[in-house]
């Protein structure tokens, strides 16, 4: 059991990090062993933001292997070397933890497939997103710890997903933690409640065509196969309608771009969801105390149906 | 550490003289008995006064709590209670065994309203998942929507839900009555054994799967039939019925009731096991 959550603000921006914050603490009792945000903040576009790992967190119940910490200091510096030979520059470089860092990086070719190739070709290293609004946040505990460890509350943003999760199908780490990234795609991520039963299936095949995996959480699926979708030339809405076929199992997931917010219920109906939807906001959760932290007046809400889908723009 | 003295006691159920049968077959069967009226009293119900009422702000309480004071209150003899900003939480109005004038104002989350037994329940907002699992009698009314597993598993009473309802609406359900003014989502009246479900809207896939007795009436479109549902002649019974049914639950008494679809279980997957296979794959 986990809990999603997701808000959109159209026509304005707020502090969704702190309003993220509140929904996914709510939601703690289906599970703390990570949470994760994926915020959609307000930049002036020019410069991509770069969150990435070079190693686990390795206290709090993680399923990882402890590492001495200088080679996190050692795969910083390959990182900072690849960068340079692919013509990126750092523009601006926060530490936060040890293991996790932020950098603001100029770089002008369009395909980040060989660039997080590249990156990821480092032995520890992962990019947890790349985009030029995107930044997701993952590591172990509940949502209002990991708000604290990175001062998510003052990020300003139009929308934001987030993910609270009870660790079933793979470790307790980073990497198996959501959001997961729409890898290679700039500014895509994606979260989920449920189990995927035809993943090593799907994932065989995605892997023949080129996908990257990086970690053996079922949920990273969904990222991986509708970015395959859109590599291929369909649309968010097209590629979501397709997983409601492609993907076999039980599931409520929500994915983000740069400019919308969308969510997908399979067709069995077995994950839950509940939705407010207003003129200038839409929130939604697995329960209806996670909308309450935001809207703790009286709205009507509703659960959408089997097999629906629905996208928002900002 | 566990207390040992308490093993050597008599549980309330042994007192009550129900573990002294064979336990096979329909010798379970305990019968009521007015000699033995006293022993079939709930434990912790209450008399109350349905011209006696207050309001519960339950703003800063958890459910536990809330659930405690409603009992409290009951205690105290009041018969109508208001409950004031329930906000979504979860578990509230569980457990209530005798008659009570329930009112909340606002939404409630999961397991609302759960295991009751005789109140009257207005929530004027909306419900999540699972709202009056296991309802034995009473009526529980929804003015806004409601979630997946709606009424699961309920015995008796009046479930009546005036928006939308989501998935697997009155699985299991045993006894009772589910009223829905609106849409309702897929595998509705899943598995179900008896009583009825009405929908004036429409329904999701799979409706009715798998149920072995009981009846559904659709006013709308069926998005598809389950294993072994099937249609049945809509009666003028049927209708009057339908027609009282509506009025009583002020959900929509104008409403053309001839023109329902009534759906029942086709009854080929009793005895499954004994089936040809050709007649398995029919049934399924």
């Amino acid at each position: 059991m986990c809990g999603i959550a997701g808000l959109i603000h159209r026509g304005k921006s707020s502090k969704v990090g702190y309003e993220l914050q509140g929904m996914l603490q709510a939601l703690k009792h289906r599970g703390e062993d990570s949470t994760g945000y994926a915020l959609y903040g307000d930049t002036d576009g020019k410069n991509f933001i770069m969150r990435f790992k070079v190693g686990e967190n390795v206290g709090e119940g993680s399923t990882s292997v402890a590492e001495d910490v200088s080679v996190y200091d050692e795969r910083k510096k390959i990182v900072d070397n690849y960068l340079n030979e692919m013509g990126a520059k750092i523009i601006k470089e926060e530490r936060i933890l040890p293991y996790s860092l932020r950098y603001e990086i100029e770089y002008n070719k369009k395909d980040l497939l060989e660039f997080s190739q590249k990156i990821e070709s480092i032995p520890g290293v992962e990019i947890l997103s790349m985009g030029k609004s995107l930044e997701v946040i993952k590591d172990l505990g509940n949502a209002k710890m990991v708000c604290d460890r990175y001062n998510l509350d003052k990020l300003v943003g139009t929308h934001a997903i987030g993910h609270a999760r009870m660790a079933t199908e793979s470790g307790v780490d980073i990497k198996s933690a959501h959001p997961f990234w729409g890898y290679p795609f700039s500014d895509v991520s994606v979260v989920h409640n449920g189990q995927l039963t035809n993943y090593w299936n799907n994932r065989r095949a995605l892997e023949n065509k080129g996908m990257r995996f990086m970690s053996e959480c079922d949920s990273e699926l969904i990222a991986v196969y509708l970015a395959e979708k859109m590599r291929d030339g369909a649309s968010l809405e097209e590629g979501m309608k397709e997983s409601l076929i492609g993907l076999d199992g039980v599931f409520t997931y929500f994915v983000a771009t740069k400019d919308s917010l969308g969510m997908a219920k399979d067709t069995m109906a077995a994950k839950p969801l509940v939705l407010y939807e207003s003129d200038d906001l839409v929130a939604m959760g697995s329960e209806e105390i996670a909308i309450r932290s935001i809207l703790p007046q009286e709205i009507d809400t509703y659960d959408p149906f089997d097999g629906e889908v629905k996208v928002w723009q900002i | 550490m566990a207390n040992i003295k308490s093993v050597s006691k008599k549980t309330k159920a042994q007192a009550m003289g129900m573990h002294t049968e064979v336990l096979t077959g329909r010798t379970q069967q305990k019968f009521f008995n007015p000699d033995e009226a006293e022993n079939f009293y709930y434990f912790g119900t209450h008399d109350v006064d349905f011209n006696k009422r207050t309001d519960l702000d339950v703003k800063d309480m958890t459910a536990a709590e809330a659930n405690k004071e409603i009992d409290n209150l009951m205690g105290q003899g009041f018969g109508t209670i208001v409950i004031k900003n329930p906000q979504g939480k979860h578990s509230l109005g569980v457990g209530i065994l005798n008659k009570l004038n329930l009112i909340f104002e606002g939404s409630l989350g999961y397991f609302g309203m759960g295991s009751c037994d005789g109140p009257i329940v207005r929530i004027n907002g909306r419900v999540g998942w699972s709202c009056a699992e296991n309802l034995m009698a009473g009526k529980v009314v929804i003015e806004k929507n409601a979630g997946s597993c709606f009424g699961a598993a309920i015995r008796g009473g009046d479930l009546i839900c005036k928006g939308s309802v989501g998935a697997r609406t009155g699985i299991d359900m045993k006894g009772g009555t589910i009223i829905i003014g609106g849409d309702a989502g897929a595998f509705t009246g899943f598995m179900m054994q008896r009583g009825r479900i009405i929908i004036l809207g429409d329904v999701g896939i799979n409706l009715g799967d798998s149920m072995y007795d009981g009846t559904i009436f659709v006013g709308g479109e069926i998005g598809s039939y389950g294993s072994d549902a099937v249609d049945a002649e809509l009666t003028k019974g049927d209708q009057d019925w339908l027609k009282r049914k509506l009025k009583v639950a002020e959900i929509d008494e104008n409403f053309d009731v001839s023109k329902m679809k009534k759906i029942v279980a086709g009854k080929k997957l009793w005895n499954y096991d004994n089936l040809e296979p050709a007649e398995k794959k029919g049934a399924i």
